[in-house]
């Protein structure tokens, strides 16, 4: 089956007075109808960017595509007209943010937030959208949904206003859904309901889902294949499984160790790895992980590893390994 | 909500009461009485006849007796007489209301339709030319007195159109009509509307950084539809706020214009009052423009209530 996103050469840079940031550098991936890819890396290496990139809601300026290619059922969303863009958001490819708190209007009722997105993509009545935000309240399991819909969002949960953003974003059943650490300002019981439901969504709708989180234990549970990001570049792909097991990049490696153990149990987040992340506006000429990396050799200061398949379907950026 | 609503009321009866107390006070304090002016300045002289006066007035009986004296008659709806005109209080003041009424209106719709608009722009547009000039415009207007503001205004009409927007009781035209109220509203105006336009668009450019604008562009909707649904209803509501502090400061501003462009309002008949320690005509001419600006600063409270849900439902 051809990917319903396809994303090659992606690149974002930031102009400050600091220089030229490097936010996301040549990141390319694919994601399947009903399939789920995660973006794992520590806070600060482009995953947000990656993803407000397939958006193009990169704020500009200062910041600016500059390079690549973002394929939607076929479309490439970087070669259209705003106008066109802003029919595909919302329609074709949607996306739900880390802070349900402040991710919806405080001064519009949920069910008109999400009646909007519906009539702005469908040609339908006033009172069709209603109807359809209240469906959708309840298809993300909101008990009693005709009156949460006439509810504002500060008489909300914050697990409840995710799965309000969910039925928003998923209002126009569009093809990708992007999930930027969707359960990250959660409770860890809220995080693993959210989760399940955009796992159920997924199935049952055929939506392609690009989940973006610093969480493996959430990566283990939910998504068939990862990628990992390190300083705006991907480092390492392929399926969450084969990662797990046998993680070819040291910096995988080291994440994974510093992760007591996986697959459940509360903190799984990502524990420091000596060092921190190069700033990116000043990046080594070599590989970036270089400096905090213990296999380090020579050329790895140098020379930007390129991505190489090292075992099948599983690929990574190191000259050593 | 009722309950804060009775809470508010119970708030505005201690603020005008402290109103009250204080105009009340500060006018003894200020020096002379209207006895000595009439004496100065009406070259009377003889010592019965000004005990005669002061004691007629009740100017000799204690602070305490002539307060109750006043609020007593306030609450029977008596203003007492102006120790000038020697007319009851009510007939001089209450045909000049319509006029600052008017005025006052104006100048506050100017404000807000010129301010709210100009911010907004100025925010979608940070940093491009317009925003700038908005910018340094709004800036005058805030460091220009309103007085000097006025004779501009004046000079210029006499200079270009080689008229002046005099006050007349019957205007002939509708033109004259606008002319003659638009232009002094919108010179009182134009420091509110620059106060409004600058928090606006501090207040818009913080909005539009908010998350939930990333949500709306997110779905797809136009920059317009992002800006006028979701930021600016956002953003309007410290402005609503400022709407009720202004007010206060539009009656300073009255007073000047209102001389300035000689127009036979309220504002401009306090002044007059003070001159003549008219005490009568100076206490409730203060308590009516109290009670005016308490109210406004009530219904705004309660259409921020209405904008704000988070405020209603907790209310
Ligand atoms: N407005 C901006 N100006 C300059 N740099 C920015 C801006 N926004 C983000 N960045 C840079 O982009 C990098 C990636 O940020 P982000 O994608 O949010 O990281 P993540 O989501 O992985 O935590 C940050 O390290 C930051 O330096
Ligand atoms: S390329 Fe070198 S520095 Fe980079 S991760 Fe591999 S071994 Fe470490
Ligand atoms: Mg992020």
């Amino acid at each position: 089956m051809a990917p319903v996103l396809e994303v090659s050469g992606l690149t974002t840079v930031f102009h400050t007075r600091g220089g030229i940031v490097r936010a996301v550098q040549d990141v390319s991936f694919s994601v399947e109808a009903g399939e789920t890819l995660a973006i794992v890396g520590e806070s600060g290496c482009g995953k947000t960017m990656t993803a407000l990139s397939l958006m193009r809601l990169i704020p500009s300026p200062p910041g600016q595509i500059t390079a690549g290619m973002v394929k939607v059922a076929g479309t490439d969303l970087l070669a259209l007209d705003e106008a066109s863009m802003r029919r595909m958001r919302g329609s074709q490819i949607a996306m739900i943010f880390q802070e349900p708190m402040t991710a919806l209007n405080p001064l519009l009722t949920v069910g008109r937030q999400i009646a909007e997105m519906v009539s702005l993509h469908e040609n339908v009545s006033r009172r069709a959208a209603n109807a359809r935000a209240v469906e959708m309240l309840h298809h993300v399991r909101i008990p009693a949904p005709e009156r949460r819909a006439r509810e504002y969002p500060h008489q909300m949960s914050g697990g409840m206003r995710q799965r309000a953003m969910i039925a928003m974003a998923l209002a126009c059943k569009p093809k990708v859904l992007i999930a930027d650490e969707p359960t990250t300002a959660l409770d860890v019981t809220i995080q693993a309901q959210v989760l399940d439901l955009i796992g159920d969504l997924r199935k049952e709708l055929g939506t392609a889902v690009v989940l973006i989180t610093h969480d493996l234990g959430v990566v283990a549970e939910t998504a068939d294949r990862m990628i990992v990001m390190y300083a705006g570049r991907k480092v390492e792909e392929g399926r969450t499984k084969d990662l797990f097991a046998d993680p070819c990049h040291p910096y995988l490696q080291g994440l994974l160790a510093s992760v007591p153990r996986f697959g459940g149990g509360e903190g799984e987040r990502l524990r420091e790895i000596p060092g921190i992340v190069p700033p990116l506006n000043d990046l080594p000429k070599g590989c970036a992980f270089a400096p905090r990396c213990q296999s380090a050799i020579g050329r790895c200061r140098d020379e930007v590893p390129p991505l190489e398949p090292k075992r099948p379907g599983h690929a990574a950026a190191c000259w050593v390994t | 909500m009722l309950d804060y609503i009775l809470r508010r009321i119970g708030l505005m009866v201690l603020t005008l009461f402290g109103v009250s107390v204080a105009i009340f006070l500060l006018l003894r304090i200020v020096p002379g009485n209207i006895a000595d002016i009439l004496f100065d300045s009406a070259g009377l002289v003889d010592p019965a006849e000004k005990q005669q006066i002061i004691t007629d007035l009740g100017l000799d009986q204690p602070l305490v007796t002539q307060y109750v004296h006043w609020i007593a008659g306030l609450a029977h709806g008596d203003l007492g007489y102006s120790y000038v005109s020697e007319k009851p209080v009510l007939d001089e003041v209450l045909p000049r209301i319509p006029i600052t009424a008017k005025l006052a209106g104006l100048a506050l719709l100017f404000a807000v339709c010129t301010g709210v608009p100009f911010g907004v722009i100025s925010a979608v547009r940070q940093n491009s030319w317009l925003d700038y000039v908005l910018r340094v415009i709004s800036l005058a207007a805030l460091s220009m007195p309103s007085f000097w503001l006025g004779l501009l205004v004046l000079m210029g009409f006499v200079n270009w159109f080689g008229i002046l927007p005099i006050y007349d009781k019957a205007p002939a035209t509708w033109g004259a009509a606008i002319l003659m109220f638009g232009v002094p509203a919108a010179t009182v105006g134009f420091r509110s509307s620059a106060l409004i336009m600058r928090l606006t668009r501090s207040s818009m450019l913080e909005v539009l950084r908010q998350d939930y604008v990333r949500t709306a562009r997110s779905k797809g909707l136009s920059e317009p539809a992002v800006t006028f649904i979701h930021a600016l209803r956002n953003a309007v509501l410290p402005v609503i706020t400022t709407i009720g502090i202004e007010t206060a400061f539009l009656f300073g501003g009255l007073i000047v214009t209102e001389t300035v462009f000689n127009i036979p309002g309220v504002a401009r008949f306090l002044v007059e009052a003070i001159r003549w320690r008219d005490y009568p005509m100076v206490q409730n001419l203060v308590m009516f423009i109290a009670i005016v600006v308490v109210l406004v600063n009530l219904i705004v409270d309660l259409a921020y209530m209405f904008v704000d849900p988070r405020i209603r439902l907790r209310a």
